[in-house]
């Protein structure tokens, strides 16, 4: 058994639906999502060429790099085509907090 | 001197046959007599008028040129009021006599009206010309929330979804026990009705209305039994009786309609008669590829080489409502039926034979291979396998008919005479194919198949069309008349409609412009379907920090200005201040989080420079300042950037006004550009000093700065109502033809209409650097805090 951190980051409403916000939680940049499929948290910068992918657009349930449009599984963090992916982390909501728990 | 040939009437059927009579004699005298005051238009996209604002006159089979140009005489507003078959005359109701050699009737039909106590009341409307449907549209716009439709067929469905598109509670009343039954088999039927529910048009089968009730208007209807329904509104569609008075009281046998023989001759000497006024064998056709039949018939007899005569139509019928497909064709039921169905699903496929033959079809949700069943069927094709047959058909495609095989069955234009137009012909798009063969200018249904010939014949390459979302194969126009058809108002509500947007993402932004274009700036916004330079305003760089473009007007700014923008670079550490190839100055490495302040400090306008907008107008000084200059650039300028400041576009616009022809401003490489040259001004198109360099066509030299803005503006207006999201201008004024651009500009009609839905779009439009105060979301333009301590969780 392991004990996991779940870091509270925000409230639900502070992210506006279908879109990301980008938080520090331990030192980490994540980045949390409101997709209309749920909440989701990836390492916040594409491997690419280091874009904030909590700025990308948000579409069955994968994000675009607003920089290149790479896009990652918002779910496993997988780079859609040969790129490399990025982590990807627990979230939940709880009484309207927003917790992730880093991978 | 001949009299020639006189036809009677202003619909499709006189149109063809005015078409058929020319094509085989251009020279014999052709009169048409039309009681309508305006040219012969289309019928059968009449229910389009219901759900979009297109002017009747966009539904004109033939411009006024056309009649012009084949020598037509057409008598418009004149009605007949007299027949004598013995004197080969008529006499019109203002008692102009006119003499004829040969007589065609096409008179057409009149809506048939149930003798229903109520009938006269104010609100009651039979649904059959575009009169009707600017009053239907007026009334449902005009708060009829409540709109009741007597009569479910085809035309009733039609007149039911246009109603239902503008918003109103829609009810269909039907006698019969289902939809359409003339076309469709109970289980078709069965499935229509849901899907007709769907898009808000409820049905009630089994019922006869037996009055109309109201006292100063209609206030609802009485069913037989006593049921009573409440509405404000009536459309009655419940067939048509074929207009045969005039024959009638000439001697000429009529049925239900005019009797003619197999080569559309009525039972007077030189009198024929076609279309909806008709009947053949028993049948009057109400559908459009039957009339061009006839009417090809009746011109070939009454020029004297009639060789093949008329034995009938296949009875063909596609619904045209958007989101439910289906094709009905011939007999709807027969003795030997194979169906192919999903268990439940919305998709139902059915062949029907008579002694072996195909002889009918449905398909409803899936019409793959209507073009193939229908020759099928119309050929009477031999089907040992119904199953297999049905199969086959759903992957066939135009390219497997044979070159006999009708493509357009409005205009009865076959494969042969399609592919003849790109090897012959010189066509190189369908487009050009359309204008040549008019396949495709009907109801439209056909236009898939033929831009699919015409890629077949020409390698495949050549226009293919844009898909706006290509995972969804949906085009700009698809969309734009969902979005006005539906009143959709946010991408969200497209997604939901269309699935565009949903999967791939990448077609999201160009929605949401589109969204906006449409709406006229009115749509409700959605931040998380733009990318994120439109959620911000401001343009991303490549360290995920922003670049800030304060609007200078004609690129003219004051030391106030440059003050505040100074202190500003200062205060928020802008890593750099760069002046741009737009007259303006960039401030580059502002922080999200900064942007409200900066722009709060700065006091200026947002210049739109990371947006699909108009960006900025270029000047020099012109006769201002310079020894010689011929026209004051910088006002011009100034004012051009002020009338089209805000508005979004399919791409960005980049503009130029020079004072001379030295043209310091570069305005011939500008999308648009305007040169002061010796008395006025000349407006340039189409430029580009980018990726590639394009000189911008020159469009118009007119004489006063109010009618470059003019002018300029319209152009503006068309392209962003027409081009494909990412096409600059530069591209699109080569695609659509600087011609056409002037045939625009020179229209007044289309000019005035254009600025009207420019202003329109303009007037809500407001500085986006505002939400520095009142933020599209609390969260805009900042990252997350932590709240609270972290928790403890066991896994």
């Amino acid at each position: 058994m392991s004990v996991a951190t779940a870091h509270a980051v925000c409230r639900a409403a502070d992210v506006p639906l279908g879109e990301g916000r980008a938080v520090t939680v331990a030192g980490r940049r994540i980045a949390v999502f409101n997709a209309p499929t749920g909440w989701f948290a990836l390492d916040a910068v594409c491997p690419h060429q280091g874009g904030p992918l909590a700025d990308g657009i948000v579409a069955d349930n994968c994000v675009a790099c607003p920089l290149h449009d790479r896009r990652f599984d918002l779910r496993t963090g997988e780079c859609l085509g040969d790129g490399e992916g990025v982590t990807a982390h627990r979230v939940e909501v709880r009484d309207g907090t927003v917790e992730v728990t880093l991978a | 001197m001949s009299s020639g040939v006189v036809v009677i009437g202003g619909g499709i059927a006189a149109q063809s046959l005015c078409e058929e009579i020319r094509e085989r004699d251009p020279a014999v005298p052709l009169t048409m007599i039309c009681g309508e005051p305006c040219l012969p238009y289309d019928r059968v996209r009449l229910s389009e008028l219901l759900v979009s604002d297109e002017a009747p006159a966009s539904l004109a089979l033939r411009p006024r040129e056309w009649y012009e140009d084949r020598e037509v005489k057409t008598l418009l507003g004149r009605r007949v009021a007299f027949l004598d078959p013995g004197l080969r005359r008529l006499t019109l109701e203002d008692q102009e006599e006119i003499p004829y050699d040969q007589l065609v009737l096409a008179t057409g039909s009149e809506p048939l009206l149930p003798p229903l106590p109520g009938l006269d009341l104010p609100g009651v409307l039979p649904f059959r010309g575009p009169e009707h449907c600017e009053e239907i549209r007026a009334a449902a716009c005009g708060g009829a929330a409540r709109v009741a439709v007597i009569g479910g067929g085809l035309l009733g469905l039609e007149a039911a979804y246009g109603v239902a598109a503008q918003g109103c509670a829609v009810t269909v009343v039907h006698l019969m026990d289902r939809l359409m039954e003339r076309q469709l088999d109970p289980p078709a039927a069965a499935l229509l009705q849901p899907a007709m529910e769907e898009l808000g048009v409820d049905v009630l089968l089994e019922r006869q209305t037996e009055a109309i009730l109201g006292s100063d208007r209609v206030e609802g209807l009485r069913l037989a039994g006593g049921e009573e329904i409440e509405c404000d509104l009536v459309v009655i569609s419940i067939g048509i009786r074929p207009q045969a008075s005039l024959a009638a009281a000439a001697g000429i046998e009529v049925g239900r309609g005019v009797l003619v023989d197999d080569e559309m001759r009525t039972s007077a000497p030189s009198v024929w008669a076609v279309g909806e006024c008709a009947e053949h064998r028993g049948t009057v056709y109400g559908l459009v590829a039957p009339i061009h039949e006839q009417a090809a018939v009746a011109a070939a007899s009454l020029l004297g080489d009639c060789e093949q005569p008329y034995e009938g139509s296949l009875q063909w019928a596609k619904l045209k409502v958007m989101g439910v497909d289906l094709v009905s064709i011939g007999f709807p039921e027969g003795s030997q039926e194979a169906v192919a169905a999903d268990a439940g699903g919305p998709a139902y496929r059915k062949l029907v034979l008579a002694e072996g033959r195909a002889a009918g079809a449905i398909l409803l949700g899936d019409t793959r291979g209507s073009e193939d069943l229908l020759n099928a069927i119309a050929a009477g094709e031999e089907v040992t396998d119904p199953l297999a047959r049905l199969a086959a058909s759903a992957e066939a495609t135009a390219a497997d008919l044979p070159p006999e095989a009708q493509i357009c069955n409005c205009n009865g234009v076959c494969k042969g005479e399609i592919v003849a137009a790109v090897t012959e012909g010189g066509c190189a798009t369908p487009r050009e194919v359309m204008a040549l063969t008019r396949a495709g200018t009907g109801c439209g249904s056909c236009k898939e198949a033929v831009v699919e010939l015409v890629a077949v014949e020409t390698g495949g390459a050549v226009d293919e069309p844009a898909y706006l979302c290509p995972c969804r194969q949906q085009t700009r126009e698809q969309l734009a008349a969902v979005i006005r058809e539906r009143g959709l108002e946010a991408v969200s509500e497209v997604a939901e409609t269309c699935g565009t947007g949903r999967e791939c993402g990448q077609c999201k932004p160009a929605l949401a412009y589109l969204v906006s274009e449409v709406n006229a700036n009115r749509h409700r916004e959605e931040r998380a379907a733009r990318f994120i330079n439109d959620r911000v305003h401001a343009n991303i760089q490549n360290d995920g920090t922003f670049s800030v473009v304060p609007r200078m007007y004609g690129g003219v700014t004051t030391p106030d200005e440059l003050r505040r923008i100074a202190d500003a670079a200062e205060r928020y550490d802008v890593r750099m201040v760069k002046v741009t190839g737009g007259q303006r100055i960039d401030l580059l490495g502002v922080r999200k989080e900064d942007l409200p302040d900066i722009w709060r400090d700065i006091g200026m306008p947002s210049g739109h420079a990371y947006a699909k907008a108009v960006r900025t107008v270029k000047t020099c000084v012109g006769e201002s300042f310079c020894r010689f200059g011929l026209g004051d650039s910088i006002d011009l300028g100034i004012a051009l950037e002020r009338e089209w400041e805000g508005l979004h576009t399919p791409a960005k616009v980049k503009a130029g006004v020079s004072g001379c022809p030295r043209n310091c401003a570069e305005a011939t490489v500008k999308d648009i550009g305007v040169v002061a040259v010796e008395g006025g001004w000349q407006i340039r198109v189409g430029g580009a000093a980018g990726a590639n360099v394009r000189e911008a066509d020159i469009l118009e030299t007119v004489e006063t700065p109010a009618e470059v803005i003019r002018t300029a503006t319209v152009v503006l207006q068309y392209y962003r109502e027409n081009a494909d999201y990412k096409e600059r201008l530069y591209d699109f004024v080569p695609r659509v033809g600087l011609e056409e651009i002037r045939a625009v500009v020179r229209d007044p009609e289309r000019s005035a209409e254009l600025l009207e839905r420019f202003r329109i779009a303009k007037a809500a439009v407001s500085d986006p650097w505002l939400e520095r105060d009142e933020p599209y979301h609390p969260r805009q333009f900042s990252e997350l805090d932590p709240v609270g301590p972290p928790v403890e969780a066991e896994l």
